[in-house]
């Protein structure tokens, strides 16, 4: 067994620990540097919108917050199965590393959503599908860290929190479709794969530069938790 | 550019409360995120030594 976890070079803790150092300073200053481009680009760059005045400059942080609430419970599905299936003790501290980091990302969804909700709809805060099912993705986020911290024996918590990040994964589609599956207040995607983007260029690039700021202080946060988590635990 | 003056931009267009507490509470949140990593990795530290 211990020749076969050679084979997984990096999917030893104490070899993943001074890479995951490095990656993680390169990532923060890059987020940095990015949601600076990107804020630049939002206020100073992107045009008053002609229907919501300038209450949509909420979108740059907003879509951004609300795409790495998803992505990231994907990852952290993704790592707990991984962990669960393989028993690999890495992929386990990597699951409960992104955990934090998505529920502040689905509280910030949450929160700027509904202060543009206020200008937009009339309403801070409505029970439709896109909505509610955002929410009980913050609820999965904070059942899955509650669980993990309630169980004394770290196997049995990361088996737990593993069962309970796998099952919530179906609420990631059902917040990704709700706007084409339901009626609801909230719009349609801005952006998408399978047509060109309806919005202004500028507004588009402050969009994507802030959402690629989120990414990589998403990976930088994670890997810095993580290093904490494998000093804690070895 | 859409701002004459810094006090127009500071305005929002009269949507400044939205604006201003949608980034205001995002950047005390990553804020605090920061500050909770930085404390764990200093409390790691001391007590892996």
């Amino acid at each position: 067994m211990s020749t076969a976890i050679k084979w997984f070079w990096f999917a030893s803790p104490q070899t993943f620990f001074p890479l995951a150092g490095r990656v993680a300073v390169v990532c923060a200053i890059g987020a940095a540097l990015l949601g600076a481009a990107g804020l630049y680009v939002g206020f100073f760059v992107a045009p008053t919108d002609a229907q919501q005045g300038d209450a949509y400059r909420i979108i740059f942080i907003h879509v951004a917050a609300a795409w790495m609430s998803m992505f990231l419970y994907v990852v952290m599905a993704f790592w707990a199965a991984i962990g669960l299936a393989f028993n690999t003790r890495l992929s386990a501290m990597m699951a409960s590393a992104i955990a934090p980091t998505g529920a502040m990302f689905t509280f910030v969804a949450l929160w700027t959503g509904a202060l543009w909700g206020r200008p937009a709809w009339g309403a801070y805060w409505v029970w439709d599908a896109r909505l509610t099912s955002e929410l009980i993705l913050l609820f999965l986020y904070l059942g899955f860290m509650a669980l993990q911290a309630a169980i004394d024996d770290q196997r049995r918590a990361d088996r737990a929190g593993a069962l309970l990040a796998i099952v919530g994964v179906v609420n990631v589609p059902i917040i990704y479709y709700s706007v084409q599956w339901w009626n609801t207040l909230h719009q349609g995607a801005s952006v998408s794969l399978t047509r060109a983007p309806s919005m202004a260029t500028a507004m588009l690039w402050g969009m994507l530069l802030m959402a690629l700021a989120f990414w990589l202080y998403s990976i930088a946060a994670a890997l810095a938790r993580v290093r904490c988590i494998i000093r804690e635990r070895e | 550019m859409s701002w004459g003056s810094w006090s127009e931009f500071w305005a929002m267009g009269g949507y400044a409360f939205y604006v201003w507490g949608a980034y205001g509470v995002t950047a005390a949140a990553i804020a605090v995120e920061v500050w909770a990593l930085a404390r764990r990795t200093r409390r790691s530290r001391e007590t892996a030594s």
